[in-house]
């Protein structure tokens, strides 16, 4: 067994670079799925999936040992944590400058039982910044989104949803 | 039976629940009318594809016989399914499916919140995590239920129709057999009188608001928990494992 050469830092570094394959401008720390980064005799990596169903886990997941095969690092353990539950409230500001710049309302903080009982407060246009918008339908290209319309600068966005 | 056996089996039943209701909602995909509700059902399905393989993989892992989720959906047949007779039921139109939704979702949202704080962590951690996706599934299929009961004449005859029609599927979920009785007092589990108080008094309102009678206690149909099921799940699973049946280990 060779000696790691490489240190946390720099493998949250790495992980840092793997884009999310349905949002692709949010990496996977952005999105605050990395819960732990451990390096031992090994490189364990815990993720937590956003959804129970999300499609994206297992590409995710494949990225993550790709990204880290390309910096040498091939002795990789993923595991995949779900307690407790990822919520919204995990992306980091810089991932919501990143969704907003993208054209996707970032999703409320606090994404607590009222919001998702209740529904959304005000949804703010991610080109003009209004609030004057409405909810076009509650679902959209993915499971996390939500279609909305800016009533001011009329544009269609999507809403990245509270859970 | 003994506490782990038991615990095995309650795993099983919820991941059939949620594969075959996941199944029945996959049967709609490309079928909607509408967008918003075409996105709704595919997003819902994953939701129950997704919590179907949690509790299947764990399942495997407490068997500790090497089975793996796919062995579960695939190579199983009728009478090993343990899911509620409710959720095999054919889909209907849009009011008995919307119908089928809401008068289970009450029901297991209560048991994952009730799941959630019981003494087996990997059960726990998953209804956690479930229970999230069912809140937001209610919200919306709460409102449908509401607004078709109080909405055209013919949208509250056709939608009390199906409350009518799947009503004798909901007393089995609050029949307690064995494994449920042993996971309510080994492992901190729900108890079934508890919530089927509580899913009275929510279905109750919610029917109120949608303008529809609850039926009367009447026959209530049972087996499902048990491996006896109606004729509609040996067709369904028959599509759903055709693949692997006809080309055993396939994978892409």
């Amino acid at each position: 067994m060779v000696a790691a050469t490489y240190s946390r830092d720099e493998i949250l570094r790495w992980l840092g670079q793997v884009a999310d394959p349905e949002i692709p401008v949010l990496s996977i720390t952005d999105l605050g799925i990395v819960r732990d980064v451990d390096v031992g005799d090994r490189v364990t990596v815990a993720l937590s999936p956003t959804y129970s169903g999300c499609p994206a886990t297992e590409v995710i997941e494949k990225s993550v040992l790709d990204a880290l095969h390309d910096h040498g690092v091939d002795d990789v353990e993923i595991k995949r944590v779900l307690s407790p539950p990822w919520t919204t409230d995990w992306i980091t500001d810089a991932g919501r400058e990143k969704l907003r710049n993208y054209g996707i309302a970032p999703p409320e903080r606090g994404a607590g039982k009222r919001a998702l009982l209740r529904g959304e407060r005000k949804v703010a246009c991610p080109r003009c910044a209004s609030t004057a918008t409405e909810r076009v339908s509650e679902f959209g290209s993915t499971a996390c989104k939500a279609s909305y319309r800016c009533s001011e600068c009329l544009e269609p966005f999507e809403y990245f949803k509270c859970i | 039976m003994n506490k782990d056996s038991a615990l095995l089996a309650y795993v099983m039943r919820l991941g059939d629940n949620a594969l075959v209701l996941g199944q029945r909602m996959i049967e709609l995909v490309a079928a909607y009318p509408e967008l918003e509700e075409e996105l709704a059902n595919a997003n819902f399905a994953l939701d129950y594809l997704g919590q179907a393989r949690m509790f299947y993989t764990y399942a495997g892992d407490l068997e500790g016989k090497g089975r793996s989720e796919d062995d579960f959906a695939f190579l199983r047949d009728e009478h090993e399914f343990r899911n509620l007779l409710l959720l095999e039921q054919p889909n209907g139109h849009f009011g008995d499916s919307i119908t089928k939704l809401v008068l289970f979702e009450l029901f297991y949202f209560a048991q994952l919140e009730a799941l959630v704080g019981c003494e087996d962590a990997r059960v726990a951690e998953i209804a956690a995590r479930a229970e999230k996706e069912i809140r937001y599934h209610l919200r919306h299929n709460t409102q449908w239920l509401v607004r078709l009961g109080d909405g055209t004449e013919e949208s509250h005859r056709r939608v009390q129709e199906s409350v009518n029609a799947l009503w004798r599927y909901t007393g089995e979920m609050f029949e307690a057999d064995e494994i449920d009785t042993i996971v309510e007092r080994a492992w901190g589990g729900p108890n079934l009188g508890e919530l089927r108080g509580r899913w009275l008094a929510d279905i109750d309102a919610i029917l109120i608001n949608a303008t529809l009678d609850m039926p009367e206690s009447g026959w209530m149909a049972s087996g499902g928990k048990a491996g006896r099921h109606t004729e509609h799940l040996g067709y369904m699973i028959a599509e759903m494992q055709y693949l692997q049946r006809s080309h055993p280990g396939a994978s892409w």
